[in-house]
C-alpha cells in the first residue's frame, strides 16, 4: 500500500496550483493552456474514479450481446462490423440500450458538462420514474 | 515560436508594407492571435506618415506544415473571401496575397474587423442581446447571399452526399478505432442519402467561432478554408451541430435561434425553398464529421506531431458527437430508427 497523499490528492493538489497559482501569472496563452492543463486532470481524476468499473460494465454488456468472450477491443470490432454491415434492423433495443450506456459511461469521464449528456440523464430518470 | 522567427516575420512584413499600401511606411505591433489549427493568424498595424494606422491580419500556412484534405490552401480561400465581398456578404476585405518571393509562407493579409468571437459571450453576455435577436434572420440571409455566388472560378472541389460519406468512412478506417455509434451513423447516411441537386458555393464552416459578432449582429464570416461546391443544405445542417450550441442544446441554431427562423429567412432571401430532411441529413453527417475530425488526433498525438494538452482534450470530446449522434437517429422510444 503506497503512502499518502493518494493519486487522487496529489493530481488534486496540481490542478489546484495550475489553476489558482501559476495560470494567474501567466501570459494569456500559457494561462489558457494552463488551464486546459487542469481540465485535463480533472478529466484523469474521474477515469481513476470511474474508468475500470464502466470498462467492466461495457464488456459484460458486449459479452451477453454478442453471445461471445474477447478484449473489449475485440468485442466493440465485432459490434461495429454487426451494425455497420447490418441496416436498420441491427440494431435491437438490446444493443441501443447498450450503445447509450456506454456513451453515457465514457461522457461521465470525459465531459459530464455536456449539455446532450445532462440532457439524457435527465430524460432517463424522467422515464425511470414513469415506469416506477 | 521564438522571438528570433517573430522578429524575422516582423522584417518581412517591415518590407513588404509598401506592397500592401503604397502610402505606408511602417509596421507595429506583430502579435500572434490564438485559434486556428492549420493556419496562423497574426495581427499587426500598416503606420502611415501622418500617424494613422490601419488593423490587418496575416493569415499564413507556414511553409512545410501540415494540411487537412479539405483544406482548400490560402490562395483560394483569398478567392472565395474576394468573391464573398464583391456579393455583399460580410466578410474582411484582402489587401494582398503572399508570393514566393516574400518568404514567409504561403497566405494572405486582409482587414481586421473588430468584434467578438467567442460563442460564450455572443450567446450569453446581454451586451449581444440585439445580436442574438436578429441571428436567424442574418445567417439565413448570409448564407443565401453566399449560396448565390458563382464560385466556379476559384478552383473548389465539388462534393455529394455520396462522396462525403465515402470521406468520412475512409477516416474513420484509417484512425483503426472501433466506434459502433459511428458505424450506425455511417450506415445511417448511407440510408438517408438527399438527391444530388445543382452544385452551389458552400462556406462548410459557418457557425459560432468563425463568425466576428458586434453587438448590432455579424460583422464578418470568417475562415473560408473549407470552402467547396456542393448541397447549400450544407451550410444549414452543420450550423446546427450541437458542438457549436456551447451548452444552449435547445436552440438548434448556433445556440441561439430555432430552425423555423433561419429556414424562414432563406426563404425569403434565396427565393428557394428549405429541404429539411436535406438539413436533418447535413447535421448528422456534420457531427459525425466533428466526432472523426476529433478521434482523428489522436493519430496526430502518437506520431508527435501535436501531442498539446489542447489537442489531446478536443481528441477526448469524440464521445460528445456519439451521444449527439444516439439523440439524432437512435432517440429513445423509437426502436428501429431507419
Amino acid at each position: 500500500m503506497q503512502d499518502e497523499p493518494n493519486s487522487a490528492q496529489l493530481l488534486a493538489a496540481v490542478i489546484r496550483f495550475l489553476r489558482d497559482s501559476a495560470a494567474p501569472l501567466l501570459p494569456p496563452r500559457e494561462a489558457f493552456d494552463a488551464r486546459v492543463a487542469a481540465n485535463a486532470l480533472e478529466l484523469v481524476q474521474r477515469d481513476l474514479a470511474l474508468g475500470a468499473e464502466s470498462a467492466a460494465a461495457e464488456h459484460d454488456r458486449l459479452v451477453a450481446l454478442l453471445g461471445r468472450d474477447g478484449s473489449l477491443a475485440e468485442l466493440n470490432a465485432a459490434l461495429s462490423a454487426h451494425l455497420g454491415e447490418g441496416g436498420p434492423d441491427a440494431v435491437t433495443p438490446a444493443i441501443r440500450d447498450h450503445l447509450y450506456a456506454t456513451t453515457l459511461e465514457k461522457l461521465g469521464i470525459d465531459q459530464p458538462r455536456y449539455s446532450a449528456y445532462l440532457r439524457t440523464l435527465e430524460e432517463n430518470a424522467a422515464l425511470a420514474k414513469t415506469k416506477t | 515560436m521564438s522571438d528570433l522567427a517573430v522578429a524575422a516575420l516582423a522584417a518581412a512584413l517591415r518590407a513588404l508594407a509598401p506592397r500592401i499600401d503604397p502610402a505606408a511606411v511602417e509596421i507595429d505591433g506583430l502579435q500572434r492571435l490564438s485559434g486556428g489549427a492549420s493556419q496562423e493568424t497574426w495581427a499587426f498595424d500598416l503606420l502611415y506618415p501622418d500617424g494613422g494606422r490601419r488593423t490587418l491580419i496575416l493569415r499564413r500556412m507556414p511553409p512545410g506544415e501540415r494540411f487537412g484534405d479539405r483544406v482548400i490552401g490560402p490562395e483560394r480561400e483569398a478567392r472565395a473571401i474576394r468573391a464573398a465581398v464583391a456579393a455583399g456578404v460580410p466578410a474582411p476585405v484582402i489587401r494582398y496575397g503572399l508570393t514566393a518571393n516574400d518568404g514567409i509562407g504561403r497566405g494572405f493579409i486582409m482587414d481586421r474587423i473588430a468584434g467578438e468571437t467567442l460563442a460564450r459571450r455572443v450567446l450569453r453576455d446581454p451586451a449581444f442581446a440585439p445580436a442574438r435577436a436578429v441571428f436567424a434572420a442574418q445567417a439565413g440571409e448570409i448564407l443565401a447571399q453566399i449560396h448565390d455566388i458563382d464560385g466556379t472560378g476559384i478552383g473548389l472541389r465539388t462534393a455529394t452526399p455520396a462522396g462525403e460519406i465515402a470521406n468520412l468512412r475512409a477516416l474513420y478506417v484509417a484512425t483503426g478505432q472501433h466506434r459502433p455509434v459511428f458505424d450506425f451513423a455511417l450506415g445511417w447516411l448511407d440510408r438517408n442519402q438527399p438527391k444530388v441537386v445543382a452544385p452551389r458555393l458552400v462556406h462548410g464552416d459557418f457557425r459560432n467561432g468563425n463568425l466576428m459578432f458586434g453587438p448590432e449582429g455579424i460583422r464578418a464570416v470568417l475562415d473560408w478554408e473549407v470552402a467547396h461546391l456542393g448541397d447549400p443544405m450544407e451550410d444549414l445542417g452543420w450550423l446546427c451541430v450541437n458542438s457549436w450550441r456551447f451548452g444552449e442544446i435547445d436552440r438548434p441554431v448556433g445556440g441561439i435561434a430555432d430552425r423555423a427562423d433561419l429556414f424562414a429567412a432563406y426563404r425569403r432571401t434565396s427565393g428557394r425553398g428549405v429541404d429539411a430532411a436535406a438539413v436533418h441529413f447535413w447535421e448528422v453527417l456534420s457531427t459525425l464529421r466533428w466526432g472523426l475530425t476529433c478521434a482523428e488526433m489522436v493519430s496526430w498525438i502518437q506520431r508527435g506531431e501535436d501531442a498539446s494538452v489542447e489537442r489531446c482534450m478536443i481528441a477526448r470530446r469524440a464521445s460528445e458527437t456519439e451521444i449527439d449522434l444516439l439523440r439524432l437517429i437512435l432517440p429513445v422510444g423509437d426502436r428501429h430508427a431507419g
